[in-house]
């Protein structure tokens, strides 16, 4: 078969078997676009803005754990894509990124639309080409895919030279079945001698604790996570990359941990004697300050990439190898070991986690008149009876979201942990909705998150994708704000938003549906309005306590039994 | 400490960037970086000299590994190595200097390899420590220009870094 470049790309999406792909069109993707005009295979999403579309591809991605896909053209369409690949990047989600570029013959003369985007993503991808034969156009595709998806999986970037696709220009096209690399090997299996001594020490442990991340829901081993901690009766935490990998209403998920996490969950981590990290990479909100980060501890941690591996906290037992099986075998070993649990000290230990989760360190005031934020997430929760799709941009509402939706299932919750972008989450509840039309998306957001990414309100509408978009509107950069107020002495230096739209009509001149919520009591009654309404997107603009801060809060530079509480939370009744 | 690492490499554009990048993205320190292509022609070898504390030079390895077109590397400053740098010096050579200096040359097994009415250029290879050691012999006051390659390496024996 001999095809022109342009159909190339498109015939290796079909083979690739993509069902969308997330873009916006431009001179130096024309013939691209001119090839997917020509089959109804791939659906092509026309976003507002490219970061839109990066955004949409990653939830998607998120969502499914199929890679997403994006089309973009040069300079500064590929700029304005460079955002949403970072935000991949920093996730570790597969993302396939195809981006137009200026003819060969005038890369690197300043020519119209250029920018040198293999250089300006090389530090915020997992790889990238610059191709420069048409022939070799199929394969890179393929090594794109095979390096976005395998390993730790990240976004791949390949840039098109827009005479790579002119349609005159035929080549034979054959989409290769496999892909090997010489320097890339990414199927590791963890080392038995080590796996056995981390078992052995789990089994000796007298306080130990579970604490995974997003490799979890990436490695799809939510289910050997599972398995394996109910096994042994021992407590976990996760990660807000990690939530949803163990069932958030189990009574072993002593809840989030780090700067946002519980009580329960931070002293934990700081008293163990063993410490158990899966998939986890040791983040700086989650450590707080790292010399006196789990100071009892031996650690053992499992993860794919080597260089997570002490990277931030020196690791007593490393695993190198996919979670998946890992855990498996540690599940055989723990049901084959004649050592088990030690059940008396683990029967203390769980006295004193129960102490300190008795403090109830997520606890609001429930009666208040005002709407609180972590009510109207409550009610989101009690409402979907936790099994909804919730994507968030970042700041307070996504600290409320993390805190007060209990995830029972990976995938579940999607959000921008890493990078933290705002304005991703509106645009990501559309690739979600598109990955899973008959599901429930909620978007939890604020008024400022939403406003970054406003545009892709017009997509929502164009593909009908019917997202519920939860507006905690405190009229504040509520995260920025909270900051200012303790270590700045209340200065809120450019944190309110003095001109906000009304978005009750802004929503309506998109042709969604948009409601004003101002009292307590209709916070329910609307949010099973506005979920009835099943075939439309609905903006409900939540108009909340402005005052309202995200507690517990481990500050900067301080430990994870330095929690600052919520007012009213006292710590000195005396605990087990 | 200072460590050689040596780095097979695909030999494909932006090759250079990723490991150059690599670098200044996450504070790691590059004393000399040296790369030409081998036999192979689609490998390039990379020589890096870099210090650090042990958990530093750990990631380092790691982050290089990690990079997709890095096929191979070893620190060979951990097994018995061969290190050269290769410099060339321009020295002022004037009257009884000349003499001097050319005697100093030959003491450090350089070779002159341009010879003017008032300058030499001299070549000398050898462990940096050296070529550092006849910088200072000859003295400031004498050199107009100095142009060193960076430290390259190999391992001794068997042992070897190939595909």
């Amino acid at each position: 078969m001999e095809l022109s470049g342009g159909e190339i790309l498109v015939q290796c999406l079909i083979d690739e078997g993509v069902e969308y792909i997330f873009g916006y069109p431009g001179g130096a993707v024309l013939h691209i676009y001119d090839a997917l005009f020509k089959q109804d295979k791939v659906k092509h999403i026309l976003v507002r803005h490219e970061q839109g579309a990066t955004h949409a591809a990653d939830g998607y991605a998120r969502s499914s754990g199929k890679p997403g896909v994006v089309l973009v053209t040069s300079g500064p369409g590929a700029t304005n894509a460079v955002t949403g690949i970072a935000t991949a990047h920093m996730d570790s989600i597969p993302m396939v990124i195809l981006c137009g570029q200026v003819p060969m013959a005038v890369i690197g003369s300043d020519a119209f639309q250029e920018a040198d985007i293999s250089g300006i993503t090389r530090p915020c991808v997992k790889h990238n080409f610059l191709v420069k034969d048409v022939t070799k156009l199929a394969s890179t595709i393929k090594k794109a895919f095979y390096l976005a998806t395998t390993g730790r999986p990240g976004p791949v970037l390949v840039d098109i030279p827009k005479n790579l696709t002119d349609p005159r220009v035929k080549v034979p096209y054959e989409y290769p079945k496999s892909v090997t690399l010489r320097s890339y090997n990414p199927h590791v299996k963890g080392h038995r001698w080590q796996i056995k001594k981390a078992v052995d020490m789990l089994l000796a442990a007298k306080r130990p604790m579970i604490y995974s991340g997003g490799g979890i829901v990436q490695g799809e081993a939510s289910e050997e996570l599972t398995e394996l901690t109910r096994l042994l009766g021992y407590p976990i935490t996760n990660t807000l990359m990690g939530l949803g990998a163990y069932p958030g209403t189990d009574k072993q998920f002593v809840g989030m941990l780090g700067m946002h996490g519980t009580y329960e969950a931070n002293m934990a981590m700081h008293e163990c004697d063993v410490l158990i990290a899966a998939g986890s990479r040791f983040d700086d909100r989650i450590t707080g300050i790292i010399a006196e980060f789990c100071p009892y501890a031996k650690v053992i941690h499992i993860d794919i990439d080597p260089s997570s591996i002490s990277k931030n906290v020196r690791v007593d037992i490393p695993i190198v190898g996919e979670l998946k099986p890992v855990l498996a075998e540690m599940i055989e070993l723990v049901k084959a070991s004649d050592i088990q649990p030690d059940a008396e000290a683990l029967t203390l230990w769980w006295k004193k986690i129960d102490a300190w989760r008795a403090l109830d360190s997520l606890g609001f005031d429930r009666n208040a008149d005002v709407i609180k934020p972590q009510y109207v997430v409550e009610q989101l929760w009690e409402m979907t009876h936790g099994d909804a799709y919730i994507t968030s941009d970042v700041g307070q509402h996504q600290m409320f979201a993390a805190q007060f939706y209990k995830f029972d299932k990976p995938r579940r919750w999607i959000n921008s942990g890493g990078l933290g972008t705002m304005g991703f989450g509106m645009p990501a509840a559309i690739g979600t909705k598109l990955a899973f039309p008959d599901a429930d998306v909620f978007c939890i957001t604020g008024e400022a998150s939403i406003q970054m990414c406003i545009q892709e309100l017009a997509t929502a509408r164009q593909y009908r994708t019917a997202i519920k978009i939860v507006n905690l509107n405190n009229g504040y950069m509520g995260m920025v704000r909270q900051w200012q107020e303790f270590s700045y002495g209340s200065r809120y230096s450019q944190t309110y938003l003095e001109t906000l739209p009304d978005f009750v009509k802004l929503a309506e001149s998109y042709g969604h549906v948009g409601i004003r919520i101002d009292k307590r009591e209709d916070v329910r009654p609307v949010l099973e309005k506005a979920m009835a309404m099943k075939d439309k997107t609905v903006f409900l603009d939540f108009h909340i306590d402005p005052t309202e801060n995200v507690y517990p809060m481990i500050e900067a530079g301080k430990a994870h039994h330095e929690m600052r509480l919520a007012p009213g939370v006292n710590t000195d009744t005396e605990l087990a | 400490m200072s460590h050689i690492i040596s780095i097979l490499i695909e030999n494909e554009s932006g090759a250079l960037a990723r490991v150059a990048g690599l670098f200044s993205a996450r504070g790691y320190n590059i004393e000399s970086l040296t790369v030409a292509p081998t036999q192979d022609s689609t490998l390039s070898r990379m020589t890096l000299v870099t210090t650090g504390s042990d958990e530093i030079i750990e990631q380092i390895t790691k982050q290089l590994n990690k990079l997709i077109d890095v096929v191979k590397l070893i620190d060979i400053s951990e097994s018995t190595h061969i290190e050269r740098e290769l410099m060339m010096v321009k020295t002022r050579a004037v009257n009884g200097g000349r003499e001097e200096i050319m005697r100093l040359a030959e003491i450090f097994r350089g070779n002159i390899l341009d010879v003017t009415a008032t300058t030499f250029i001299i070549e000398i290879t050898g462990e940096k420590s050296k070529l550092d050691a006849f910088l200072n012999t000859v003295g400031e006051e004498n050199i107009i220009e100095v142009v060193r390659s960076g430290t390259t390496g190999i391992l001794r024996g068997e042992r070897g870094l190939t595909v």
